[in-house]
């Protein structure tokens, strides 16, 4: 499985979010390497459609996709957790079921 | 600024066209609608500007919405007519020059200066985030030392949020 994790300096979410999704993928048995991707530039958001950091992305597509009308842009992402807190970054849980339907 | 210094005053108007500036010990809460940091606390800072009646609270959304739509002035006015109005005023400092004199980096960032106007507070609500039951303590131990005439024990933490976006 390919794994990426994008993220943008503006932000200081990914750091908790790669400690999630390296342990995730250590509990599901799951060898891969993550591959950070920084993206600097609104141009790179929208090349990488980027919704924000944090994103992980399982074999290239979003593993919590966006809604279809989110702006491709430098910002931090809102997530919600299972109990309906905003978050900056997701549930792990919702990053255990995305490893899950892409293993 | 330094944690003594005398705050800069300022006039910014509030999503109902009013103007707004820091009077008696007042909460300068930057802030915006976009960022999740922001939006997590922003129900503790609520609930604090609630409780400390005869304290000032203004909340001030800086950012650039030229990129960032949601954080102009009319998403700001959408945004307390939704939630039925707020007991803060919510300011737009359209040219940014507020949250420079202040140095603000990251909504949310919070000061809280006294009835003199000396900066006494600077940073987050609290310690996390993540955990509504904090409840904005950090802001408020600052709060009870200045309403008490004296220095809060903690002067300073570092202001945990979203990069204040910059034109």
């Amino acid at each position: 499985m390919r794994v990426e994790l994008l993220w943008w300096e503006g932000c200081p979410s990914h750091p908790e979010t790669l400690g999630d999704l390296n342990r995730i993928l250590g509990e599901e048995g799951v060898d891969a390497h993550v591959e950070l991707v920084e993206v600097k530039s609104d141009d790179q958001a929208r090349r990488e459609r980027f919704p924000g950091s944090p994103t992980i992305r399982l074999d290239g597509q979003d593993a919590l996709p966006a809604d279809p009308g989110e702006p491709f842009s430098l910002t931090c992402r809102i997530y919600r957790l299972r109990d309906g807190r905003v978050s900056p970054t997701p549930d792990p849980g919702d990053i255990r079921d995305a490893v899950r339907r892409t293993r | 600024m330094n944690i003594g210094d005398h705050a800069p005053g300022f006039s910014l108007p509030d999503t109902d066209g009013r103007e707004h500036g820091p009077q008696g010990v007042t909460v300068v809460a930057f802030t915006c609608n976009h960022c999740p940091y922001a939006l997590a606390w922003h129900d503790r800072l609520l609930d604090a500007a609630r409780d400390y009646d005869g304290v000032t609270f203004l909340a001030i959304n800086p950012n650039d919405a030229e990129r960032y739509p949601a954080d102009s002035m009319d998403a700001m006015r959408e945004r307390v007519s939704a939630d039925g109005g707020w007991p803060l005023p919510y300011l737009r400092d359209e040219t940014q020059e507020v949250a420079r004199a202040y140095d603000a980096k990251t909504t949310p960032d919070l000061f809280v200066l006294d009835a003199e106007g000396r900066l006494r507070y600077r940073g987050a609500p609290d310690a996390d985030h993540r955990d509504p039951s904090l409840n904005a303590a950090w802001l408020r131990e600052a709060l009870d030392a200045v309403l008490a005439g004296e220095q809060p024990a903690r002067p300073e933490t570092d202001p945990v949020g979203c990069s204040v976006k910059w034109r």
